[in-house]
This record gives structure tokens, C-alpha cells and sequence, in this order.
């Protein structure tokens, strides 16, 4: 059995409960963001930029046997630790649990300051486009 | 000099909102040049006019309209003073310093600029001083030039010079940048620009609660400023104009009381400076702006200067200590505002772990994107100092970086 987005959301807010305050908690979404690229550079095109105000992220998706596959990446290694969480929790899912995922993971782990319309860090967008391309597959593949 | 009354913790005890904590820290507030806060003297002006003289001004003859339309024009009065001014007609209340260069700019659209001519501004205007322009450039068919600035964040004057042409009808740039602090040499570019025979429109944003500022010595033909970046409310700003420029201005919004008699047939304007105050102003902010400007006078501007370039020099020094640290804006002669980015640190990681200290700084573009591409770098982390902020928040802000440094890197 897959796992759900769910019970990914389920696993990261787990391992955002024992930091004791800001400074662990940061540190391990930077640990994510300097992770290995997330993305491969031929993807890091204009067309798959989304930019921010303050910064900016690239976002690629592909289709397969009936899931959707994600690659991102961003200039800033704190968007980019919350790009990684988002592809866990939705890269390799089906068309429609992306379009119908709440994403509450990411206010029970204190994050959502990061994606309010006024950060415009690229991450909002992000989701949306997400969501988009989720859709487009759904409606071209019938998924 | 600093005057012996300025006694810092009083000030302090005036801005009721420096007592807050963010995140169980005492607030420490570095984002002055995007709005500073407001001292009780101002919030209590405003409250009594609320509380006692609400009305609307300038039509009734009723006791309190005539209150608050003396209470109003002395406030005007009051802002002709500050600026030094020829007279109150020169003196056009607007919403903040946004809306008094669009009026300039479509005003002057509609009638002095025509396809051919050319609007000279700098590299490191604000976007509200480039983008009313661009859209002015647009319908009349002008053209808008950009003076080059120098590495150390300074105007280049020789430029200046050789993009100043006979084509040239306006001038506009900032007399502070509000991104590198650099006071520009204005009074200067005001005269080289008069003996070409163009106009001068100075943005005075990020200078008016640092500087003396005074019209008639400058010479300029436009001062715009916000009151909520001099200690006052949001949504109040001035237009200071010559009157026989702004005589012969159109108006630029139509509405109640900007006009003298009108009939379907045709409609007659108001004299200065009504014909630019359509509608009802915020006569509550503009008061509100008056009691800023009689607080900042209870100190004397050349005090808070001397203060506040106190900060400047003990926070250029002691971030430079930084490792990886570069600042933006090296001129000799600036205001409280210090720019930086640490050496492969992107602008907002910084600025998002800065603020979990309690340290309110700004970071990114700063409205001012053209010098995010001159300097080539994703954003800028900006500290900016009011006559509230002491050392010890500085220290504070020191230590955040250093943290954050370590973090990041």
C-alpha cells in the first residue's frame, strides 16, 4: 500500500514535536533546504521559475503510471527546506489526492507564516501550481 | 551635537507600541524607513479630533465644521513652516508621497509634456518614483532616462549631465535613498537642472524626519513626503509646489472641493491649493501630521540627526565586523539606513531568522529592483534607525546576525 499524503503530513509534524523551539526547528528545515539538489538542472528553466518578491522557486512535474512526480528547488535554503516537505508529502501521488490535499501539516508544525500571500516567497504559488499541474494530468490522462 | 533634554528613555516612554514583546523578546524596531512609530502626543491628537471635532471641513457653517477647517489649515500652516514654504497655497495635503508624484505626473502629463520630451530620474529611485513616470511616458509619448549611480551608492553626477538634454522637461529623484541611505546632492542637481530649463521634483520620503528641509533655499519645484514615515499616521502625506507652477497645473482628480461653481455646461476650479484636494481629506491624519511635526520640533531636527548618525556610525562598525558582511551605500553622507547581505546567504533566510529575535528588519528589493540588478544580488537585509532605537538594540541585532550566520552558512 502507498502511502497517503495523510499519513506523510502525519510523519513530518512527528518529527517537528520534539524540537523544544525556534532554533531546532529552523535548523532542521535548513538541514532539508541544503539537502542535495532538488531538481535536475535542466529543469531550472524560466518556464518553471515562480517568482517571489523575496524569493523565488523552480518547479518541474512529470506523469507516470498514473502518479504525479515533483522536483523543485529555490535561491533560499529555508524556502527550499519547505519545498522539500511539500514534495514528500505530494510527489508520487495520484492526480486527485494532490488537487483534494488540505496541507494542515504545515500550520501544526508553525509554518504557516511562510504561506501567507504577503511572504511572497514563491511557496504559494508554488502549491497552486501544484494543484494545476495535477489537474492538467487528470484532464489529459483521464486519470 | 545632542542636545542634554534628549533623554532617550523619555522618548522611548512616548511610542506605547516599543513596549511589546515578539516572541517573548522586546520588541526591537528596524524598519523606520518603511513607517516609524507613532508617539502618544500624535495618537492623542488624533483621538481628540475624533472624540471632540469631527466634521467636515470647508463647507459648513456650522461651529464645528468651522473648527475643524481652522484646526485643518493650521495644521497646514504649520507644515509651511516646517518646509519653509512661500505660502499655505503651495502647501496640497495628499495621501503620502505615492500620490503626490502621480498628481505631479499626471497633472504635468496632461498638459507640459508632449512625445519627444524626456524625464531624467536616478538608479536608485523608489518604484513609486519610476512607475508614475513610465505610465506619464506612456500616454504623451516621452521619454523616460535613468541617471547612473556609482558603486558606492552615489549619484554620477557627470552622467547626470550628459543624460540632462534641451529635451529634458522633469527632474525626479529621491533627496534620500530609501534603500542606501545616501543623501543626494540636491541642491546642486536643482541647479544645473533649472540652468537646462527643466523642472525639479524631489522625493523627500526618507528625508524629512532626518533633515532640515527647506523648499526655498532648495529651490525645487516639487517636494513630496509621507507623514507616516515622520512619526505620523498612515494615509497623510504633502505636495509642496511653487505656486506659479502649480497655477498653471490642470487638476488632477475631479470631485467636492476642488471646484468654485459647476454646472453641466462647464465647471470652474478652485484656487490653491484647493483645486488639488478633491473630496474629502483625512483631516484627522492631517492633524495628526501636525502634532509629528510640533513633536520632532520639540527636539530640533539637528539633534535627532546627530543621534541618529550616532547609530549609523556604531552599527556600520560593528556589523562590519561580520564576517562575509558587505553593506550597500558608502556614501560620506547618510541617514540612519544600512543595507547589508552576509557573503552566500540568501536575503530571506536571513530576514526570517533575524525576525525570531524580536528584530523587526526588512529585507528583499526594497521597491527598488533596479538596484537589486545593480548590485546583483537577490535582495537586500535593511536596518533603519528612528530617534527611539538605542545601541543596545543594535548589539542585539549584531548578535542575531552572527546567529544567523551560523546557522545558514
Amino acid at each position: 500500500m502507498k502511502t497517503t499524503i495523510e499519513e506523510i503530513e502525519q510523519q513530518i509534524a512527528g518529527e517537528f514535536e520534539n524540537f523544544e523551539d525556534w532554533l531546532e526547528k529552523y535548523n532542521y528545515i535548513i538541514e532539508m533546504g541544503k539537502d542535495l539538489p532538488l531538481i535536475n538542472e535542466k529543469f531550472k528553466t524560466k518556464q518553471n521559475l515562480i517568482s517571489g518578491c523575496q524569493s523565488s522557486v523552480w518547479l518541474h512535474a512529470d506523469y507516470k503510471d498514473g502518479l504525479v512526480f515533483f522536483s523543485a528547488d529555490s535561491d533560499a535554503v529555508i524556502t527550499k527546506g519547505i519545498v522539500n516537505m511539500l514534495i514528500r508529502v505530494l510527489s508520487g501521488q495520484t492526480p486527485e489526492d494532490i488537487i483534494s490535499s488540505q496541507l494542515t501539516f504545515i500550520d501544526e508544525v508553525g509554518l504557516k507564516e511562510h504561506l501567507s500571500p504577503t511572504r511572497s516567497n514563491g511557496l504559494v504559488s508554488m502549491i497552486k501550481q501544484m494543484k494545476f499541474y495535477a489537474l492538467a494530468f487528470q484532464t489529459k490522462y483521464g486519470a | 551635537m545632542i542636545k542634554v533634554d534628549f533623554n532617550i528613555d523619555k522618548v522611548r516612554k512616548d511610542f506605547p507600541i516599543l513596549s511589546r514583546e515578539i516572541y517573548k523578546r522586546p520588541l526591537v524596531y528596524f524598519d523606520n524607513a518603511a513607517t516609524n512609530q507613532k508617539p502618544v502626543q500624535v495618537l492623542n491628537r488624533m483621538d481628540l479630533y475624533y472624540e471632540n471635532q469631527n466634521s467636515n471641513i470647508h463647507r459648513g457653517v456650522h461651529f464645528l465644521s468651522q473648527e475643524a477647517t481652522s484646526a485643518y489649515e493650521e495644521a497646514r500652516e504649520t507644515i509651511k513652516t516646517f518646509i519653509n514654504a512661500h505660502s499655505r497655497s503651495e502647501v496640497v495635503f495628499t495621501k503620502g508621497t505615492t500620490d503626490a508624484i502621480n498628481l505631479v505626473a499626471h497633472s504635468l502629463g496632461r498638459k507640459l509634456l508632449k512625445a519627444g520630451d524626456e524625464i531624467l530620474i536616478t538608479f536608485m529611485e523608489h518604484h513609486s518614483n519610476i512607475v508614475p513616470w513610465q505610465m506619464v511616458c506612456e500616454t504623451t509619448g516621452a521619454y523616460l532616462k535613468v541617471c547612473n549611480i556609482t558603486e558606492k551608492g552615489e549619484i554620477d553626477i557627470e552622467d547626470f549631465k550628459t543624460k540632462l538634454s534641451r529635451k529634458t522637461r522633469i527632474v525626479a529623484l529621491n533627496h534620500v535613498s530609501n534603500t542606501l541611505g545616501t543623501i543626494n546632492p540636491v541642491k546642486e542637481i536643482i541647479k544645473i537642472t533649472h540652468d537646462a530649463g527643466a523642472l525639479v521634483l524631489i522625493d523627500g520620503a526618507q528625508a524629512v524626519a532626518h533633515l532640515q528641509v527647506d523648499v526655498q533655499d532648495l529651490d525645487c519645484d516639487f517636494y513630496c513626503f509621507s507623514g507616516h514615515k515622520i512619526y505620523a499616521p498612515m494615509g497623510t502625506g504633502v505636495l509642496y509646489g511653487k505656486e506659479d507652477i502649480l497655477d498653471k497645473m490642470p487638476p488632477y482628480q475631479g470631485g467636492g472641493e476642488m471646484i468654485a461653481m459647476v454646472s453641466f455646461e462647464k465647471t470652474t476650479y478652485n484656487e490653491l491649493p484647493f483645486k488639488f484636494e478633491a473630496g474629502t481629506p483625512n483631516v484627522g491624519g492631517a492633524l495628526g501630521l501636525e502634532a509629528a511635526i510640533k513633536y520632532v520640533n520639540g527636539f530640533g531636527l539637528a539633534t535627532l540627526a546627530g543621534y541618529e548618525d550616532d547609530l549609523l556610525k556604531y552599527g556600520t562598525e560593528k556589523l562590519l565586523q561580520i564576517e562575509g558582511l558587505r553593506i550597500y551605500g558608502e556614501s560620506a553622507l547618510k541617514t540612519g539606513v544600512i543595507s547589508f547581505n552576509l557573503n552566500k546567504v540568501h536575503s530571506y533566510d536571513a530576514g526570517t531568522l533575524i525576525d525570531k529575535f524580536g528584530i523587526a528588519v526588512r529585507t528583499g528589493h526594497l521597491c527598488t529592483q533596479p538596484l537589486v540588478g545593480f548590485f546583483g544580488v537577490p535582495g537586500f537585509i535593511r536596518a533603519s534607525f528612528a530617534m527611539y532605537n538605542t545601541k543596545q538594540e543594535i548589539d542585539k541585532l549584531v548578535e542575531a546576525v552572527i546567529k544567523t550566520r551560523e546557522m545558514l552558512l
